[in-house]
C-alpha cells in the first residue's frame, strides 16, 4: 500500500535526503521517498503492519530532524 | 515570509545590531568576549541547542553541531589569540541569514510552481432535487449533475448537458485561445468555464478526474530522480565526513611538525564551516522542480528529472505518423474528374456512399457539404474490398478501388500514385476519375520537424500507412527518415533498431498520441504521448505528456530540459568549485572563517537564485 503524507517544517533538503534514507532502511518498508520540494513523504510499505511501520518512521525522522513532523 | 522566518529575521536584525555595538565597545580586558555573548547566543541559540540535541541521537555529522563547534571554537580560540569573538557570532549571523534565504527562496519558488498549478477546485456546485448546493469535489459520485457558473472552475471530468459556453484551458494545456463548449462534448476539469452556465452530467469521480491525475503526476515528479541528483545526495554523504576528517587532521598533524596551534586549530575550524553540503544538495533538486514547473506552465508534463535528463539528451526523435504530425482526420484533398465537373464527380461519390459511415465515406460527404437528395439513390451493393456499387437516377455508379474499375470495365489511368486513399468512381462502365482522401498535416508539424532539426536532432517518421502516403509527408516536412507500412509490432523492431543505432550518451523519443503506441512509448528512452487532455491512457503510459496535440510543443520541452540540465551543472560545478578553492586557501592559511562563512553562504545564495530561473524557462 502506497499512502502520502504531508511533512511540517522540514527545513533542510539534506535532511531530507538523510530522512528518506533512515526510512528505507526500515523493515517492512518496500520504498520511500522524501520531496523537499514538496514537503511530502510518500511511502509503500507492508498493508497489515502500516500503522506500525509509520510509529517507526516517526521515530526515525525524529532522530534525523526532530523539528519536522508528519501529518497523518 | 512566515512567521517562523519573520521572528529569524527579528533575530538576525537584533543579533546584527549586539554584534556592531560589541564591536564598538573600547573594552579589551579579559572579559571582552561577554560583550559578544547576547549577539552569539541571540544568533544561535536554536543551533548550539539543536547540536546537543542532535549529537544526543547520533547524528554527528549534523550541520548544526558542525556549525556549533566552528563557533564555539572561534571563540575559545579567543582566548589565546586577540579579537576572534566578532569572528564567531559574524560566522553564525551569516549562517542564519543563509539559512533564511534558503528557505524564503525554496519556499517562494514552491508557491509559485503550486500557483500555476492551481488548478485544484474548492468546491463543486452539486444539483440535488432542483436545488444547488456546494459542496467538496471528493463528496461528488459518477452520474451527478453539477452546475458550472462563467468564471468557475470545472471541478470534475464529465459530459454537458444543458449550455454553451467557452472553456479557458490554459491551466492545463498552456493555451491562451479558448475552446468552445456545446451540449454533449466533454469537458475535463481545471478548465475555466468563461461565458455560459453549464450543466455537466459528472463521468468520472474527483480521484480519477484530469485535475486529480495531473496534480498527482507533478508531486510525484520529484520522486524520480535525475542522475545528478543521485549524484549529489550521495556525494553529500562523503562530502561532509571526509570534510570533517580532513579538519581534525589539519588540527593535529602539520603542528606537530611545526608547532603553532593555535592557527591550525583556527583553520580547521574553518573547515567545518564549509563541510556543509546544503548548497549543493538544495539546488539540483530545486532546478528540477522548478524547470518541471516551468514546463507543466506551457502545457508539458515531465514525469521526473530523470525523464528531464533524457529529454536534454535527445539526438533522436520518432514521430508516429497518424494523429501525431497529422490530424489523424481524413479530408478529400484532390478531385480529379473525367468528362464531368469536379462538383458532379463529388455529388456521385458522395451519394454512392451516402448509406456509409466508414471514415472515407463521412470525408466525402462532409466535401460535399450541402444535404444529400437520397431520392435518387436505388439500390446499393457493397463488394468486399473493392467498393459499392449504387443506382443513381438509373445509372449504375462504382465506386472503389482499381479492382472494381477493372471489374465495371472502366479504364483508369496508370499514374495515380498520390498520397492517400484513392477512391475512383465509374459511371455505366465508364471512368468518370478519381478523389484523393489524405490525412491533413498539422499547421505547426513542419515547424516542429525545423526547429528540432536545427538542435541536431534526427527526425524519423513511422506510419502503418502506404509508402506513397507516408513518403509524401517526410518529404513535405523535412524528415531525416521514414518507415512505411508498419504494424503495431513492426514499430517497436523499429525503434529497438534505431536505439541499436544510438550513439553514446544519445537518448530516442517517441511521439505517439497515447492510443494503441504503449509497447513503443515504454520502449523509447522517453515516451512522449500528445493531445493528453482527455485521454487517460497516454497520461498513463507516457514518461512525458503534452497536454494538447501540437507537435512543435515537442521543442519547447527539449529546449526547457537543456536549459534546466545547464542550470544543475552550472549549480554543481560552481557550488563545487567554490568549496575546494575555499578548502585549498585556509589549508594555506590565506583565508580566514569571515571568507569561508561568505563563500558558503555566497554559494547558496547564487545556487538557489541560478535554480530559480529554471521555473521561468521558455
Amino acid at each position: 500500500m502506497t499512502k502520502r503524507f504531508k511533512l511540517i517544517d522540514l527545513d533542510c533538503a539534506n535532511c531530507a535526503a538523510k530522512m528518506e534514507t533512515a526510512i528505507k532502511k526500515l523493515p517492512g518498508v518496500e520504498d520511500a521517498t522524501v520531496s523537499f520540494m514538496m514537503q511530502k513523504l510518500t511511502v509503500t510499505a507492508d498493508e497489515g503492519r502500516f500503522e506500525e511501520i509509520m510509529d517507526q518512521i516517526e521515530r526515525a525522522c525524529k532522530r534525523v530532524e526532530p523539528d519536522c513532523r508528519i501529518v497523518r | 515570509m512566515t512567521r517562523k522566518q519573520k521572528t529569524m529575521l527579528f533575530r538576525i536584525i537584533i543579533g546584527a545590531v549586539l554584534l556592531i555595538a560589541a564591536v564598538l565597545v573600547p573594552y579589551t580586558g579579559p572579559w571582552r568576549f561577554a560583550l559578544f555573548l547576547p549577539a552569539y547566543f541571540t544568533v544561535g541559540w536554536d543551533v548550539l541547542w539543536r547540536a546537543v540535541r542532535n549529537i544526543a541521537h547520533g547524528q554527528v555529522f549534523d550541520e548544526n553541531f558542525l556549525m556549533a563547534l566552528a563557533t564555539v571554537g572561534a571563540f575559545c580560540t579567543g582566548f589565546f589569540g586577540e579579537g576572534e569573538y566578532p569572528e564567531a557570532v559574524f560566522v553564525m549571523l551569516f549562517y542564519q541569514v543563509g539559512e533564511l534565504f534558503q528557505g524564503y527562496a525554496v519556499g517562494k519558488s514552491r508557491r509559485s510552481i503550486s500557483s500555476l498549478m492551481d488548478l485544484r477546485p474548492d468546491y463543486a456546485n452539486l444539483e440535488t432535487g432542483g436545488e444547488v448546493e456546494e459542496v467538496d469535489p471528493e463528496d461528488v459520485a459518477v452520474g451527478d449533475i453539477i452546475v458550472v457558473k462563467p468564471g468557475e472552475k470545472i471541478p470534475l471530468d464529465g459530459t454537458v448537458i444543458e449550455g454553451s459556453s467557452s472553456l479557458n484551458t490554459a491551466a492545463l494545456t498552456g493555451e491562451s485561445m479558448p475552446r468552445s463548449v456545446d451540449v454533449g462534448e466533454s469537458v475535463p476539469s481545471g478548465c475555466v468555464n468563461l461565458s455560459g452556465v453549464l450543466r455537466v452530467r459528472v463521468e468520472k469521480e474527483f480521484g480519477e478526474s484530469t485535475v486529480a491525475k495531473i496534480l498527482d503526476l507533478v508531486e510525484n515528479a520529484s520522486s524520480k530522480k535525475a542522475r545528478a541528483e543521485n549524484f549529489i545526495t550521495r556525494f553529500a554523504r562523503y562530502y561532509t565526513p571526509a570534510v570533517v576528517i580532513g579538519a581534525v587532521l589539519l588540527a593535529v598533524i602539520p603542528p606537530l611538525f611545526m608547532g603553532g596551534w593555535g592557527a591550525w586549530i583556527q583553520r580547521a575550524l574553518t573547515f567545518l564551516v564549509v563541510s556543509c553540503p546544503c548548497a549543493l544538495v538544495i539546488s539540483v533538486p530545486l532546478s528540477f522542480f522548478g524547470g518541471i514547473g516551468g514546463a507543466s506552465r506551457q502545457g508539458i508534463l515531465i514525469k521526473g528529472g530523470n525523464y528531464m535528463e533524457a529529454l536534454a539528451a535527445v539526438d533522436t526523435v520518432v514521430f508516429d505518423k497518424t494523429g501525431t504530425l497529422t490530424q489523424g482526420v481524413f479530408q478529400v484533398a484532390e478531385i480529379h474528374p473525367v468528362g464531368m465537373t469536379e462538383k458532379e464527380l463529388l455529388e456521385l461519390a458522395a451519394l454512392s456512399e451516402s448509406w456509409s459511415d466508414h471514415p472515407i465515406s463521412r470525408s466525402l460527404k462532409e466535401a460535399w457539404g450541402g444535404e444529400l437528395d437520397r431520392a435518387h439513390v436505388g439500390e446499393a451493393k457493397e463488394l468486399s474490398g473493392r467498393g459499392v456499387q449504387v443506382q443513381v437516377d438509373g445509372r449504375t455508379v462504382c465506386a472503389g478501388n482499381r479492382r472494381l474499375m477493372d471489374e465495371a470495365g472502366a479504364e483508369c489511368p496508370e499514374d495515380t500514385a498520390a498520397a492517400g486513399t484513392i477512391v475512383h468512381v465509374a459511371v455505366d462502365g465508364t471512368y468518370a476519375g478519381y478523389i484523393v482522401i489524405a490525412d491533413q498535416l498539422k499547421p505547426d508539424s513542419k515547424e516542429a520537424i525545423s526547429r528540432l532539426k536545427e538542435r541536431g536532432i534526427k527526425t524519423v517518421m513511422l506510419t502503418g500507412d502506404s509508402k506513397a502516403a507516408g513518403e509524401s509527408a517526410a518529404r513535405e516536412l523535412g524528415l531525416d527518415e521514414v518507415h512505411a507500412e508498419l504494424m503495431p509490432a513492426g514499430k517497436v523492431d523499429r525503434v529497438e533498431e534505431l536505439l541499436k543505432k544510438e550513439q553514446r550518451g544519445g537518448r530516442l523519443a517517441f511521439v505517439g498520441d497515447g492510443i494503441n503506441d504503449a509497447p513503443v512509448l515504454s520502449r523509447a528512452d522517453v515516451g512522449i504521448a500528445m493531445g493528453a487532455l482527455g485521454s487517460d491512457a497516454a497520461i498513463e503510459a507516457a514518461d512525458v505528456v503534452l497536454m494538447d496535440d501540437k507537435p512543435s510543443k515537442l521543442s519547447a520541452a527539449v529546449r526547457i530540459s537543456r536549459k534546466t540540465i545547464a542550470i544543475v551543472k552550472e549549480n554543481i560545478w560552481f557550488a563545487l568549485g567554490v568549496k575546494a578553492l575555499v578548502l585549498a586557501l585556509t589549508a594555506f592559511g590565506i583565508t580566514g572563517m569571515w571568507l569561508a562563512v561568505f563563500a558558503d553562504v555566497g554559494v547558496m545564495v547564487l545556487a538557489v537564485l541560478n535554480a530559480t530561473r529554471a521555473l521561468g524557462a521558455k
